[in-house]
């Protein structure tokens, strides 16, 4: 079971690769502004003024003028298998999490290198989650998969560990919510991540940017929905966020006396929580520009990014996991 | 129903006086600023910077034998850090300066806006804008039926979908249909900043009438301890609580329970003690995860290690027994510590005591003993093949010159400057049951090891109170993203026999199902 898993990372790191360069091949293929220019659709918003939201590349959009019709279908084409291979992989990114699990006899949380495994598991499934809904947002799955093969990356180099049973203090109820609580909220942030970055690069382009990876800009879809996703993903991920961090703090009492202790790792999951309680805060308010409240999005995922490896790595505390 | 609307309040008039007391208005303007959003996320921000140096520091209420290691490893900078409060981030004046600006910025915030709210939730839906058309969704179209009966179906129907609907006539005769929803994301928002307050005092509460400390406890009735500070080999209490205030019991380690995976991996520890003093005496078993619960304090099982029974007896025949702690270093428990015998080689006669003839070991005691050489580390964390490997010292152990030392080892200073010398280079492995006989016919016995566990005593009165406002602060934070304040109107005219309905819709907060929503209200009931 052990030796199943370890096969299956590969094979869940090389899926997500390949739908990378799907991905990258459907940039490439599909001329400048297929989807860009797809046709807009007016949605009235918020009480503000008319929101556009974009149909996808596979809807009723017309194919612009200047474009040969063959390139559009392969680009087309590639784009779709690297949803599927994407698929595929997340079924293989399931496997290797369940057998993982089996082979150690409980959930599959106990160290670092699981923790990042299921992070990213959820991070793809909220991507696709995402991607049945809106499939006009398919772009953004050359950044989602490029994050997933570096963190996948870094876990089955850096962070693997050889199967080991839960320390007696992890072997707990209120543990299995927490790290589920915060493995589901660190993919949410995940993805909201990509979404951000891409509405920055989105919003760069709009205003005329044509450096890299602004360049990146021309065949995403429009800000305004990248900028309503990044905020929904956030909105939902950050409950969470907060439940997991409180039920931290109810097992963190049963094991160790104290429900806060400032150990790193509590340092670094409340510097993030306070971080994106200051983006829901920024977008709230009318006089901070959108961009401005997307930045604290980002450095919100980076204090995310310096909790999952670089406390890990750099820094000890209670929470140095059985396997680092 | 028609319904009057009360006048908007009168705007504040201007101050009078026209120039205010400057001090007032500095007051009255830092205040303002203080309670602006803007403010209050910068605020944020800096709460999210000051926390960072504590994660990278050691802290004092972590780990205080890392700040030592600091201060040993940067002599120079550890001062200048320490004056700065750099290892105790979380009781420093300036962290605490951050979140008490903060704090007041959010009542600041959210006193008014709980006035306005409850203002609101009594107030009815504003009147219909005079064009509907021009709001984000409109729609318009004809009726069946006098606009008195589409008027009152359109009111009971929203009354059905559990809006707050108020139906009016406007001075041209036309009927307005009102109404709001959603009010559930303020009162929900208003409820998660209110919580953060109630957690705060929570925290106050702990850390003002909280305290802790900490017990290496040996098996054994000679070595149970009652709760009292002399009994800790380390403590902390709140500002309020005084040492004479804790509750009263004690604890004696009756028996110590630890099993393992074939790896060594520690897989659960049991601890079970008689508790005397606390109401009914009575025997409890406590783990990892599963503390002991007394009334006033809670004991929590932090680790554990053997304890070693040595048996000295002297050059005179008198012997002394020890049951010395030894700290363990590694996964599987190999185990340092030392058993000092400063009152020995006493002359029972003359009562004169030699301090040169004072003997002490110093060693490691391995739960398993390897097969093979070299016995320097355990195989297994059980006691499968215990051994013991010890240094024999003899000399002035340095015990009175008044400096405190630590008991699981000796004092270097006096092996380095010659008082205490070692009686042999290499160690001796004892096991259980074994003797050793030293150079001057004195003789050391392993008789055993007792377990010992180390334990956590806490209690924080305001753990209750953080809980219960961290349950509302995510029950409000749930409302408050999830909700979705809307308004629409419904205009109902005559245009000759024909009843003509216009109607509009706005979200205040941003959600994509309105559309949808709005387009089914705007169909009217079927
Ligand atoms: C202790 C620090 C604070 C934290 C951690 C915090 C956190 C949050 C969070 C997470 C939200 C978004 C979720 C929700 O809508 O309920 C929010 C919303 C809000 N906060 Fe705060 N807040 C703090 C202080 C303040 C202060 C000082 C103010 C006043 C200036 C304020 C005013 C608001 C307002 C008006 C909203 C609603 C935004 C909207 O329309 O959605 N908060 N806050």
């Amino acid at each position: 079971m052990a030796a199943l898993s370890d096969q299956f990372l590969v094979v869940t790191l090389l899926s997500y690769l390949v739908a990378m360069i799907c991905h990258a091949a459907e940039y490439s293929f599909g001329a400048r502004g297929v989807i860009a220019k797809a046709a807009v659709r007016e949605l009235a918003g918020a009480g503000g003024p008319p929101v556009s939201v974009e149909v996808g590349a596979d809807g009723p959009a017309g194919v612009p003028a200047g474009t040969a019709p063959g390139r559009v279908d392969r680009a087309r084409l590639a784009g779709r298998a690297a949803v599927a291979v994407t698929i595929l992989g997340a079924a293989a990114h399931l496997v290797t999490l369940v057998s993982r699990g089996i082979a150690a006899d409980r959930m599959p949380w106990g160290n670092m290198y699981e923790f990042v495994l299921t992070v990213t598991f959820v991070g793809v499934a909220a991507w696709l989650a995402v991607l049945a809904r809106r499939t006009h947002l398919r772009h953004l799955g050359l950044f989602v998969t490029l994050v997933m093969v570096v963190l996948l990356g870094v876990a089955g180099m850096v962070l693997y560990a050889p199967i080991a049973p839960l320390v007696p203090a992890l072997n707990s109820y209120w543990f299995a919510v927490h790290i589920s609580m915060m493995c589901l909220a660190s993919g949410t942030f995940l993805v909201g991540f990509v979404a951000a970055a891409m509405y920055l690069i989105r919003a760069g382009y709009d205003k005329g940017r044509r450096s890299f990876p602004y360049t990146l800009g021309a065949r995403v879809p429009g800000a305004e929905a990248l900028e309503r996703l990044t905020f929904r993903l956030h909105a939902f991920a950050f409950p969470i966020w907060t439940f997991g961090v409180a039920a931290g703090a109810i097992w963190a009492e049963a094991a160790w006396g104290r429900y806060w202790g400032w150990d790193p790792k509590e340092t670094w999951a409340f510097i993030s929580w306070v971080v994106y309680a200051g983006y829901l805060h920024a977008r709230a308010t009318p006089s901070v520009k959108r961009s401005t409240a997307t930045w604290i999005a980002i450095l919100g995922w980076a204090t995310m990014l310096m909790n999952l490896v670089g406390v890990n790595l750099f820094l000890s505390g209670f929470h140095s996991y059985s396997g680092l | 129903m028609t319904t009057v609307e009360s006048p908007p309040a009168p705007p504040a008039p201007p101050t009078p006086g026209g120039r205010a007391n400057p001090l007032v208005a500095l007051v009255r303007n830092s205040w303002r600023q203080l309670t602006s959003m803007r403010t209050a996320l910068v605020l944020l921000f800096l709460l999210a910077v000051a926390a960072v140096p504590g994660s990278v520091l050691p802290q004092r209420n972590v780990a205080v034998e890392k700040v030592t290691a600091y201060f040993t490893a940067h002599p120079d900078l550890a001062p200048v850090l320490d004056r700065l409060w750099g290892f105790d981030v979380y009781s420093s004046p300036w962290f605490a300066a951050i979140y008490l600006l903060l704090f007041g910025s959010l009542v600041g915030c959210i006193v008014p806006r709980l006035r306005d709210h409850t203002r609101a939730l009594r107030a009815r839906p504003p009147d219909a804008p005079h064009r509907l058309d021009r709001l984000p969704f409109s729609s318009s179209g004809e009726r069946a039926g006098a606009p008195a009966e589409v008027a009152a179906a359109l009111h009971r129907m929203l009354r059905g979908r559990r809006w707050r609907v108020v139906t009016r006539t406007a001075p041209d005769g036309a009927l307005t249909v009102s109404a709001e929803k959603g009010y559930l994301k303020e009162t929900g928002n208003l409820i998660f900043h209110y919580s953060l307050v109630v957690v705060l005092i929570g925290v106050a509460v702990g850390s003002w009438w909280g305290w802790h400390a900490n017990r290496l406890l040996v098996a054994g009735p000679e070595k149970a301890f009652c709760n009292s500070l002399q009994q800790y080999d380390e403590y902390g209490l709140g500002a309020r609580v005084s040492g004479a205030g804790l509750p009263p019991f004690c604890l004696e380690l009756t028996g110590f329970e630890a099993t393992y995976q074939e790896t060594g991996q520690p897989a659960s520890y049991t601890a079970t003690v008689a508790v005397t003093g606390s109401g009914a005496d009575r025997s409890s078993s406590f783990a990892v995860n599963h503390p002991l619960r007394l009334s006033g304090a809670n004991v929590y099982l932090l680790g554990h290690g053997y304890a070693p029974v040595l048996r000295y007896t002297d050059r005179y025949g008198q012997s002394q027994t020890t049951v010395a702690p030894f700290l363990s270093k590694d996964a599987m428990m190999t185990s340092e510590g030392a058993a000092a015998f400063p009152d020995t080689n006493v002359d029972p006669k003359t009562g004169a005591r030699d301090p040169n003839l004072q003997v002490a070991f110093e060693g490691v005691y391995l739960p398993t003993v390897p097969d093979q050489p070299p016995l320097t580390a355990s195989a297994f964390p059980a006691e499968r093949s215990p051994g013991i490997m010890l240094w024999a010292y003899r000399g002035n152990l340095g015990l009175d010159s008044g400096v405190p030392g630590s008991v699981y080892r000796l004092d270097g200073r006096q092996i380095a400057n010659g008082q205490l010398k070692r009686l042999e280079p290499t160690p001796h492995l004892l096991r259980v049951g074994e003797s050793w006989t030293l150079d001057d016919g004195t003789t050391l016995e392993f008789l055993g090891t007792r377990p010992y566990a180390t334990l956590s005593i806490r209690w924080d009165p305001g753990e209750k109170i953080v809980l219960v406002g961290t349950a509302a602060l995510l029950a409000g934070l749930m409302l408050s993203l999830a909700g979705r304040r809307r308004r629409v109107w419904f205009r109902v005219t005559t245009s000759g026999s024909t009843t003509i309905v216009e109607s509009g819709g706005l979200a205040r907060s941003d959600h994509p199902g309105f559309a949808a929503e709005f387009a089914l209200l705007a169909r009217g009931p079927e």
